[in-house]
């Protein structure tokens, strides 16, 4: 009993700690429709700063509170500068797009965290005044947490207080509804946008800083947290800050309880719980449809069968990959081996966000189907690699029947989410269920047969089977499906209405892409030889988008131009430099700032222009 | 007060508004008629900065305001009321006025929310109810309300008369003729010859982005060659 008590409390601090980063990152979304990657990068930022101040300023309630005030503050100022330099300038770019720009900020902070801060994890001094512990209804429990479980209401009922009863708050709803017409009505939207960011930034370093005493501030905490935030907020519904308050404390209880009650799958729980509510309730607990009346995008262009120029240009590139390798050494056929496996994963999640026009956070789960799919069944039934290449797409594909019935139902950023949020789940369940996948250690031995030993050899044959399955996925957005699919995409209504059942046409088109990523992960398990839970992280999901949207959704050379550049630039940077990340970031956001289109898009409108 | 000349305005390749020329004097009502996809929202939008006119220039007060931003626009006096009425469905209708209030303008009354009531009774019986809650005449009177709130020297209402009851239009009618008393400048479009005849001075004419006629509005009442020309269907 006494253990439920502290369980059930600790829950509650926890929810306010997870409600003050999601109110920050709501805010930001409803009025922004900016889905902020970097939010738990100011997240982190909050601590990192916080720890310094509190540590350098006299010891004391002033010195610490003082400290945690200042450090919101600052992270405050470094939210106003990033929407005024990036952000400002990409309000009208499609939402991936902005995505990719935030994500290059979290890069460029991990990296100068890095450098000021150092890797080591670094722990607070405890909260002046709120040291000891007190008794609650008969148990010990400590004071911070209390105080921490007190914040979360107050700064609830602060918000409502200022978006309810305040001009600017109005102006915000406002503007949340109908950017163009408050613009209209005489109020510069641009700097109520930038106030609106300062305010989500404040709070996302206040809920950073308060952490200090309570845990150690460490170089993970802005990706751990970002996800928990996703998470709380879309349960929640975007936008609603009372429905942030609810997703907060149903998953944090849930995740002080689920210790007790399923200690192996704690860290599926709070994604179980996501993709349920999605199922039920595909706007989250509070949300409500976005309102699309004025926010008619521009109609996309078609897909052009490739010009003369990029025909011969594909030909030359292919015939190089066949010619060269030979001369090659190991190490350089390892780096052919991966980008001819990114070239396919890359298309196969193109497949779904270009001519299907759902974008997933979460394809690198069929990139990891495929990859257990193979390993597991040289693990367990010593399965020679022809097998394991078999069941590798016919693994993947099963997941993308699963997963894609759900999420295929959704849209926008919902949808996204859905995808994360399964993805979130196949990972926890390599991660968490030994027995069967080796955990964390992941599955060792899964070599190529006798055949395919040689690094040469086995590149041709990954070669051969990524080339082949990108032919056959263009192949299909030429063919009277991907017409339907792209219809679907542009119109659904109309499309429904001449007797097309979008519906099936999407699933399809995601179980392909599925299966084609299996393919892609299959030959990336028996070209590392190896097996592990990171093959379907959100990073793995993450370097997806990554060579996508660098290489330009709208064409379908795109994803082929950006794998190759991606995993060229990651290869070298990271050989390169340690602080690989500053640089990508940096590259990332010069791309998304000049080439909107992505590297195909620039390279097709220089076509254009000769 | 407003004076365009040469206006052009285009959607994407589409050339709306091939060289616009018309001047509303202060105190003026100013009918903007035509049939459907002449160009009259457009110029409306091209006016007040929603859409970015390619060339031409728009004078206000002296001032050429043509490529400038919407808030700008509106903040030197221009209220616009769209024809969508854009309305924020989920703030009451005391918060929507709210959005719309700037500070008093020289040599004007200033508007509050209880000169709006004044101007339209049925609004003051529903101060807290969401603006989605409420009828489309409802909705209409508060969309100008709130453009009012401003202070706007010269107001541009976009087909205020669209998808109104008769009895609703008449009150309308009633409400700009209020306006004009108060000195304020109107640009109106309108399809509804009958409605735009009650409250309008002098009348333009749009048809494929130019104007063709204009003139007093007695006089096109009276050229029926010229209405059967632009305007009848």
């Amino acid at each position: 009993m006494e253990n439920l008590l502290v369980q059930g409390l600790s829950g509650l601090a926890t929810a306010s700690s997870l409600f003050l980063v999601a109110s920050g990152l709501t805010v930001i979304f409803g009025v922004t429709r900016i889905v902020n990657f970097a939010h738990g990068s100011l997240y982190m930022l909050g601590a990192y700063l916080s720890w310094t101040l509190v540590t350098q300023l006299p010891r004391g309630h002033l010195g610490f509170w003082g400290g945690v005030a200042l450090a919101a503050l600052i992270v405050g100022v470094v939210g106003v500068l990033i929407e005024v330099l990036l952000l400002r300038r990409i309000y009208k770019a499609p939402e991936l797009f902005q995505l990719l720009a935030t994500f290059g900020v979290v890069l460029i902070v991990q990296d100068v965290a890095l450098l000021i801060w150092g890797p080591q994890d670094l722990l607070g001094p405890r909260a002046p005044g709120l040291r000891g512990a007190t008794m609650v209804l008969g148990v010990r429990f400590p004071l911070y947490e209390l105080f921490l479980i007190a914040v979360g209401p107050v700064v609830l009922a602060l918000l409502w207080l200022l978006f309810n009863r305040t001009r600017w708050g109005t102006l915000v709803r406002a503007a949340t509804a109908d950017r163009e017409m408050v613009g209209a009505l005489g109020v510069n939207q641009r700097a109520l946008f930038t106030t609106v960011f300062f305010l989500g930034s404040v709070l996302a370093g206040l809920g950073g800083a308060l952490q200090i005493p309570r845990e150690s501030v460490n170089l993970q905490m802005d990706l751990v947290v970002i996800v928990e935030a996703f998470v709380v907020v879309v349960v929640g519904g975007l936008g609603s800050l009372p429905g942030a308050f609810l997703a907060a404390l149903l998953i944090g209880e849930l995740q002080a309880f689920g210790i007790l009650i399923f200690p192996r799958i704690t860290l599926v729980l709070a994604f179980l719980v996501m993709a349920v509510v999605l199922v039920i309730r595909p706007h989250g607990l509070l949300g409500r449809a976005p309102s699309t009346a004025h926010a008619a995008a521009a109609p996309e262009p078609p897909y052009l069968p490739a010009s003369p120029w990029r025909r011969w240009a594909g030909l030359g590139l292919l015939l190089l990959a066949v010619i060269v390798p030979p001369f090659l050494g190991d190490y350089a056929l390892i780096v052919f081996t991966e980008i001819a496996i990114m070239m396919l994963f890359a298309a196969s999640l193109h497949f779904i966000m270009g001519p299907g026009g759902m974008a997933s956070f979460g394809h690198a789960a069929y990139f990891g189907f495929g990859a257990y799919g193979a390993a597991l069944l040289v693990r367990h039934f010593a399965a020679p690699m022809e097998l394991g290449l078999l069941a590798a797409p016919f693994m993947a594909g099963l997941g993308g029947l699963v997963f894609g019935f759900f999420c295929v139902r959704l849209s926008g950023v919902y949808a996204a989410m859905l995808t994360l949020a399964f993805a979130q789940i196949a990972w926890s369940t390599a991660f968490q269920w030994v027995e069967m996948t080796g955990g964390d250690n992941g599955i060792l031995g899964v070599w190529p047969s006798a055949w395919a030993q040689s690094k040469l050899v086995f590149y041709y044959l990954s070669l051969a089977l990524c080339v082949g399955a990108v032919m056959l996925l263009r192949r299909a957005i030429f063919a009277p499906f991907g017409y339907a699919l792209r219809a679907g995409r542009d119109s659904p209504l109309r499309a429904e209405a001449i007797g097309m059942d979008g519906f099936r046409i999407r699933w399809f088109a995601f179980i392909l892409a599925a299966v084609a990523a299996g393919i892609a992960g299959g030959l990336f398990a028996y070209s590392k030889g190896s097996v592990f839970p990171t093959y379907m992280s959100i990073s793995r999901s993450v370097d997806g988008l990554l060579m996508v949207l660098l290489g330009g959704v709208k064409t379908v050379s795109g994803p082929i131009a950006g794998a190759l550049a991606y995993t060229w630039l990651h290869e070298q940077l990271m050989r390169a430099f340690d602080l690989w990340r500053l640089f990508l970031g940096i590259i990332i956001l010069a791309l998304v700032l000049f080439f909107p289109q992505g590297l195909a898009g620039a390279l097709g409108r220089r076509e254009g222009r000769s | 007060m407003l004076d365009v000349t040469d206006l052009h305005a285009h959607y994407g390749r589409a050339h709306i508004l091939q060289g616009v020329t018309l001047r509303a004097g202060e105190g003026e009502v100013l009918a903007l008629l035509g049939r459907n996809g002449a160009g009259k929202s457009t110029t409306m939008k091209s006016i007040m900065g929603l859409l970015r006119p390619t060339s031409g220039a728009v004078r206000f007060r002296g001032e050429d305001i043509a490529g400038r931003e919407p808030f700008e626009i509106a903040r030197r006096g221009i209220g616009y009321v769209p024809e969508e009425r854009r309305i924020f469905t989920e703030l009451s209708v005391l918060e929507n006025l709210e959005v719309g209030r700037m500070p008093a303008r020289e040599g004007l009354a200033p508007w509050t929310a209880e000169r709006v009531f004044a101007l339209f009774p049925s609004l003051g019986a529903m101060r807290k109810r969401p603006g989605g809650r409420m009828s489309g005449g409802e909705q209409q009177m508060l969309t100008i309300g709130r453009t009012l709130m401003g202070n706007p020297r010269l107001i541009l209402l976009d087909e205020p008369s669209e998808g109104l009851a008769p009895v609703i239009i008449e009150r309308m009618a009633e409400a700009i003729l209020a306006l004009k008393r108060e000195g304020l400048t109107v640009l109106l479009s309108e399809q509804n010859l009958h409605f735009a005849r009650l409250v309008s001075d002098r009348a333009c004419v749009l048809e494929k982005g130019a104007i063709r006629w204009e003139g007093r509005m007695e006089a096109l009442m009276a050229d029926e060659a010229a209405r059967a020309q632009y305007l009848t269907v």
